[in-house]
């Protein structure tokens, strides 16, 4: 049973993640992206991290996916109205290559994996909480201030101000 | 029969449960428009429906007039009328999406469904169950989560309509839903923060804090607080949480997405025929879920009055009537009735707001949403744990 539901939930989230990518229509790829989202979800449910699952859909498929609707909707993309190749987006993805490459070369030589898998009790509410508010309380604060400062950047970057002083 | 029940395979019980829910759901987001056009008749001072009924059925004596009046086969009359006019697809559509739109929109209404306890009942050694398809241990986040994907209904028809005035709304319901869903989430968390006390394993379950809600007068102390429900220890968490769920729902005084006044029809300008009520449908769901957990949350869930728990009215009716109360099926629907009772009340009282306020504009949808609400919602959050960080460490 979980075995077939892991197999039915990866193809799904692999299968929707390549089309986000390959697929030339901007909303098409949104919705795959929702998609792949669901069947990630789906399998944190599976290795018993509904929390994890809930939180995803909650923050990525809910509204992040949902913003970038909205943007695609505002821009009103129309599928091969940008040329797919330029000079910037393929060093950066040779760039992105490379880097996973690398990260899948020292998982592979470097890492140290249990040989057994070893069962661990289902995390609970408080678990979660403990090491947000302890160990890794230090890593979310700097995320958290890493957003605002990208969030009040855009409001900056967007905002003009030489217009606004000649209204008044 | 319990033991034909129990010799199904867990997978057929599931969907057989699954189905019997569902097939109660939607027509109870049928009648619901019913009821609207009903109240709405009530509050105008107008009859309302009243006319449509089956030839055969009028020479049923007095059943068949009074149901005449109610209007009840104006129901049906509809529902044919959706099902079998002509469906039009306008030409100028994104043919995929807008087929794909109202069903996006009825899987958040039914999903949601599955973890939304509805009833609870005593086993046979005295432990309350709860009445639930699935009862997760994330309750009320694995509502919020699923229920957020409903924008995508909104979002989808705007956009495959391909016209102006969908489009406009598809924008609308997208930036209003995001921006309520945060006031909403907020005006919650402190209810968990009382039903949580330090020491305990953590829980987000709805049953929890409906069984939190349940205590018995124990003179003035802080154990008689437990009788009474949130939405009377924290009534600015249930206010920020209803006007929250009003933006939701998409009900007016916040329909920015549908605008009949401005924007035509806004996101289903262009949709006819059955494909148009299943957005109906949906939105009754929704309102009737939003609801149930409005009613769990603040209005202590199936317990009929504060300070009288389900299992003590259970009790005093059990050894004062009759013995049938204590049987688990009888107090199981009594415990059903009491919550679709509270339920209800709320949808009239949507439909109450709906008749009686007007509409806001956009850009003071926006300005309640992100000025008014969500600094409310973050104050009260602060307030309780303040209070909880003083009097439940003595306690």
């Amino acid at each position: 049973m979980a075995d077939t539901l892991f197999l039915i939930l990866s193809v799904l989230t692999v299968a929707t993640a390549l089309l986000v990518v390959l697929n030339k229509n901007a909303v098409n790829a949104a919705m795959f992206l929702l998609l792949s989202l669901v069947g990630l979800a789906g399998l944190f449910v599976l290795l018993d991290a509904p929390l994890l699952a809930f939180v995803l859909i909650l923050v990525y498929a809910g509204a992040v996916v949902a913003l970038f609707l909205f943007i695609i909707m505002l821009l009103d993309t129309r599928p091969g109205s940008f040329p797919a190749f330029k000079p910037l987006t393929v060093t950066a993805a040779l760039l992105g290559a490379a880097l996973l490459s690398l990260g899948i070369w020292t998982l592979v030589h470097r890492a140290v994996l249990p040989l057994t898998p070893k069962s661990v009790p289902m995390p609970t509410m408080k678990h979660y909480a403990e090491m947000l508010f302890t160990t890794y309380l230090l890593p979310v604060q700097v995320v958290g201030f890493m957003l605002l400062i990208a969030m009040l950047g855009v409001i900056v970057l967007s905002k003009k101000y030489t217009e606004t002083e000649d209204a008044k | 029969m319990i033991e034909l029940w129990n010799s199904l395979h867990p997978l057929v019980q599931a969907v057989i449960k699954g189905l019997a829910v569902i097939g109660v759901m939607f027509p109870f987001g049928g009648a619901c428009s019913l009821v609207e056009r009903k109240v709405s008749a009530w509050m105008q001072g107008r009859p309302g429906p009243n006319r449509a009924i089956p030839f055969w059925f009028a020479w049923v004596p007095v059943l068949g007039p009074f149901l005449q009046k109610l209007g009840v086969f104006h129901l049906m009359a509809d529902g044919g009328k959706m099902f079998f006019k002509e469906d039009p697809v306008p030409g100028h559509v994104n043919k995929f999406y807008f087929y794909l739109a109202p069903v996006v929109g009825m899987i958040p209404a039914f999903t949601t469904l599955t973890v939304v306890p509805f009833g609870a009942y005593l086993d046979g050694a005295g432990k309350l169950v709860p009445l639930v398809l699935a009862n997760l241990d994330v309750g009320i986040l694995a509502v919020f989560a699923v229920s957020s994907l409903g924008v995508y209904s909104l979002i989808l028809a705007g956009w495959a309509s391909n016209s102006k005035y969908p489009f406009l709304g598809g924008i609308r319901a997208s930036a209003q839903l995001i921006s309520y869903e945060l006031s909403m989430t907020l005006a919650v968390l402190p209810v968990f923060l009382v039903v949580n006390p330090p020491g305990g394993s953590g829980t987000l379950s709805l049953f929890q804090v409906v069984e939190f809600q349940s205590g018995t007068w124990q003179g003035f102390t802080f154990a008689s607080l437990h009788g009474l429900w949130f939405g009377l220890t924290m009534p600015v968490a249930a206010v920020v949480f209803m006007v929250a769920l009003f933006a939701e729902t998409n009900r007016l005084p916040f329909d920015m997405a549908e605008g009949e006044a401005d924007l035509v029809g806004g996101f289903h300008t262009e949709y006819g025929s059955m494909k148009w009520g299943l957005f109906f449908v949906a939105e009754y769901s929704n309102m009737l879920i939003g609801s149930g957990v409005f009613v769990l949350l603040f209005l202590g869930g199936w317990n009929p009055l504060p300070f009288l728990p389900l299992a003590s009215v259970v009790g005093w009716l059990g050894s004062h009537l009759s013995p049938l109360f204590l049987h688990p099926i009888a107090m199981g629907l009594l415990s059903i009735g009491v919550f679709l009772g509270k339920a209800l009340f709320l949808i009239f009282v949507f439909m109450w707001v709906r008749w009686t306020v007007p509409r806001f504009r956009y850009d003071q949808v926006m300005k309640l949403g992100w000025q008014k609400l969500l600094p409310l919602a973050i104050g009260n959050l602060i307030l309780y744990a303040i209070l909880i960080a003083i009097f439940q460490a003595k306690n």
